[in-house]
């Protein structure tokens, strides 16, 4: 049979050259993967950091602008260099093609680009820990005119960002022509993968959301080149006009890290219920409306600000319109979930906790999108803890599940799940301990963005810090015990490890080169239709 | 591309195809109108706070180098459809003329420019200089906007004319002919995007009074 004797994709060509100058969508992701893990765990050494500062009132660790510099190259780390690209450059690139049954994206020499970018801009954000006047101290958002003035080096960073935003750009880009021409025949869109659904309305808000925030972050540094008042009110410009500028994209780019974790959600549950996925087109289409409303929600981020009752009033009320497709996902998930014959393995914990930290992430965001209470919430630690439950606890559990459920399909190789089933337990503990005390310090009015407190915040701050410790054993152990699979005699993983029927199931496991050996078979009633298919 | 197993399969990311290439750019375009619309709306507040101020700086551009500006654009962007039109009748020597005729249309809109900004320059209203940081808030503004749309705009006029010139190799070595002339098309795509940003810039700047 010729399919033994196929080569996959790892086998095809050998050396360092034949990876970083490669142009096949699956070792690009798996470049990808790599450079983003590794900045991730940056970015968490960082995190812990702060943590450790914060374990006690007072200073123990850092000054205070040193705790400045840290939590902004925390923030940009994370949103820049992991989260904005995690899902969609790492499983987007490798399983998109796949799914639609095609053997690459469009444009597979501008996909090479998009990493070589990626790593550029990553390096010049890097790089500011090194060179210069010190990483930016002004947080992740850049708000002038402290951005203008400030000594450390918030050029460089702020160009980082810039490239970032090229690469991200042109990733979607890829993924929009991908999808609208690379699907196999009779593939049509209701017939696509949620996962893609969810890509393809990511790469419209990476399309045309990221563009503003290039521009705007290069008026920044014009301004801070140039010295001519366009966001330091002391040299007569506006700073609402930079915030409004930022959160133009910055909305719409929460989003973009949110809606592919949507996507891997809805392809692991199936799978592991052994049934249709609920509501497949109210979840495709719940995609396309977030990605459509949450253009219009950004001044939500501004509430305190000043801006005019009727315009708060009206962002306030885009926000919660903006909630209900996304309880519509929710509630199909769950749905899904109901008299499915549930398998309980690593990916489904991963999805299940999800769903459960999203929610209470999405919940506290009402309360930030009410305009009474965010008066009184607005900067304090509910921001902070709301925001990680929603990218931590949402699109960072997507992002592992998601690496526990094509693990098999990549590699060919298998991690121990007893071991992945505790790493998680451990995680999972350790994140809502980090990040649930920050809901509770944040309502007692805690403020967000400083290295010290008043001594009656010191029990959240403790239990957080511990919290953090038992986080990062969890993730390690998470990180061993994958590493750990590749050694070891390789287990029979097959072409199916784990029953699912989406394309991806049907080649072998790593694919080869051009990712299938025998033409892909659509499943006839849809992409989960498990009854028809077992 | 190897094929091991024989296994063709029909919709490839190695085919060539024509419409994905448009497709993209369209995409791209789209980008480009976005990174222009941020600095529409800034324009658009700073002029709606400093009506006067910009109505006084505006009178100091010259508003017959803007006028032989866009006409030479508006040249060029013809050009450029019309060597479209030749490579798909199979004329690629002609497509190549045109194409030629662009290039130079867009060293003339560049040298223009430069005598524009040079002047300016030597008025010392370049950012940072003299004269410049002794005008009204309002005023420098627009000398601000103007050098900052003006300069990006044309960064996109010597990048599509790079583009163009490309196009031209590829036309004269027989890469691009009358079977196939996506770039020849992207590249008219991307001229007449930056065709149209001129035509917004041009009354923003010159003709508002």
């Amino acid at each position: 049979m010729a399919a033994t004797t196929e080569l996959n994709f790892f086998q095809e060509k050998k050396g360092l050259f034949s990876w970083i100058f490669s142009v096949d969508h699956k070792r690009i992701a798996l470049l990808y993967l790599y450079a983003i893990l590794g900045f991730f765990l940056v970015g968490v050494t960082l995190g812990i950091l702060m943590r450790l500062e914060l374990l006690n009132p007072g200073k123990d660790l850092m000054e205070a602008k040193t705790y400045n510099q840290v939590f902004t190259m925390h923030g940009v780390i994370m949103i820049f260099l992991f989260i904005i690209p995690s899902i969609p450059a790492v499983f987007g690139n490798f399983f998109l093609p796949i799914l639609l049954g095609t053997d690459d994206v469009s444009f597979p020499r501008l996909n090479l680009l998009s990493w070589w970018i990626y790593i550029i801009g990553a390096l010049m954000a890097l790089s500011t820990l090194l060179f210069g006047d010190g990483p930016a101290d002004t947080g992740w958002t850049f708000y002038a005119p402290y951005s203008v003035r400030t000594g450390t080096n918030v050029t460089m960073s702020v160009l980082a960002a810039f490239v970032l935003g090229f690469s991200s750009i042109l990733t979607g880009l890829n993924f929009i022509v991908t999808i609208h021409r690379l699907r196999t025949p009779g593939m049509t869109f209701f017939k696509m993968p949620l996962f893609a659904w969810a890509l393809y309305a990511t790469s419209w808000i990476q399309l045309l959301a990221t563009p503003i925030i290039g521009i705007t972050l290069m008026m920044i540094v014009a301004e801070r080149v140039l010295g001519v008042g366009l966001f330091d009110p002391a040299i007569g410009g506006d700073p609402i006009l930079y915030q409004h500028l930022f959160w133009i994209y910055s909305h719409p780019a929460v989003y973009i890290m949110a809606l592919p974790a949507f996507g891997i959600i809805s392809e692991i549950l199936p799978t592991f219920t052994h049934r249709t996925i609920f509501g497949y087109k109210a979840i495709a289409f719940s995609s396309l409306a977030i990605a459509f409303v949450g253009y219009f929600v950004w001044g939500h981020h501004m509430f305190t600000a000043g801006m005019s009752g009727a315009a708060r009033i009206v962002f306030s009320i885009m926000t919660f319109l903006v909630a209900i497709p996304t309880a519509i996902k929710v509630f199909n998930w769950v749905a899904t979930l109901y008299k499915g014959s549930i398998d309980v393995q690593p990916p489904l914990l991963y999805a299940l906790g999800f769903i459960f930290q999203f929610m209470i992430g999405g919940l506290s965001g009402l309360v930030l999108g009410a305009l009474a209470t965010d008066v009184h919430l607005h900067d304090t630690y509910f921001v902070v803890g709301h925001f990680h439950y929603v990218m931590f606890g949402g699109t960072g559990f997507a992002f592992f599940g998601a690496l526990h459920y094509w693990y098999p399909k990549i590699w060919g190789r298998m991690y121990n799940k007893a071991v992945a089933n505790v790493a998680f337990v451990i995680f999972f503990i350790g994140f809502n301990m980090l990040y649930f005390p920050m809901l509770i310090s944040g309502l007692m009015g805690m403020p967000r963005r400083y290295y010290d407190y008043l001594p009656e915040f010191h029990l959240p701050n403790m239990i957080s810090t511990y919290g953090s410790w038992i986080l990062a054993t969890g993730l390690i152990l998470m990180l061993w015990n994958l590493i750990a699979g590749f050694f070891g005699p390789k287990p029979e993983t097959g072409r199916n490890y784990w029953g699912g029927i989406t394309l991806e199931w049907q080649t072998l496991s790593p694919p080869p080169l051009q990712n299938f050996d025998k033409m892909p078979e659509i499943p006839k009633g849809g992409p989960y239709d498990f009854e028809n298919n077992y | 591309m190897e094929h091991h197993s024989g296994l063709v399969l029909p919709n490839s990311g190695h085919n060539r195809d024509a419409e994905a290439s448009k497709l993209g750019m369209w995409l791209f375009l789209f980008t480009e109108f976005l990174l222009f619309g941020g600095l529409f709306i800034v324009y658009m507040v700073y002029r709606m706070l400093n009506p006067e101020a910009f109505l006084t700086a505006s009178y100091q551009l010259n508003v017959t180098m803007g006028a032989i500006n866009t006409v030479v654009l508006l040249l060029s962007s013809m050009t450029i459809a019309m060597s479209i039109t030749a490579i798909q009748l199979g004329n690629s020597k002609r497509s190549i003329q045109f194409l030629i005729f662009t290039v130079a249309a867009s060293l003339v809109f560049l040298v223009i420019k430069y005598f524009e900004w040079s002047a300016k320059i030597h008025h010392g209203l370049f950012p940072g200089m003299d004269v410049f940081n002794q005008l009204p808030h309002g005023e420098s503004l627009f000398f601000y906007l103007y050098f900052f749309m003006t300069g990006l705009h044309a960064l996109h006029i010597i990048i599509g004319a790079i583009f163009i010139i490309v196009v031209i190799f590829r036309t004269k070595n027989g890469q691009l002919n009358a079977n196939n002339y996506s770039h020849t098309e992207n590249a008219g795509l991307y001229w007449h995007l930056v065709d149209l940003i001129w035509i917004y810039l041009f009354p923003l700047f010159y003709l508002i009074h």
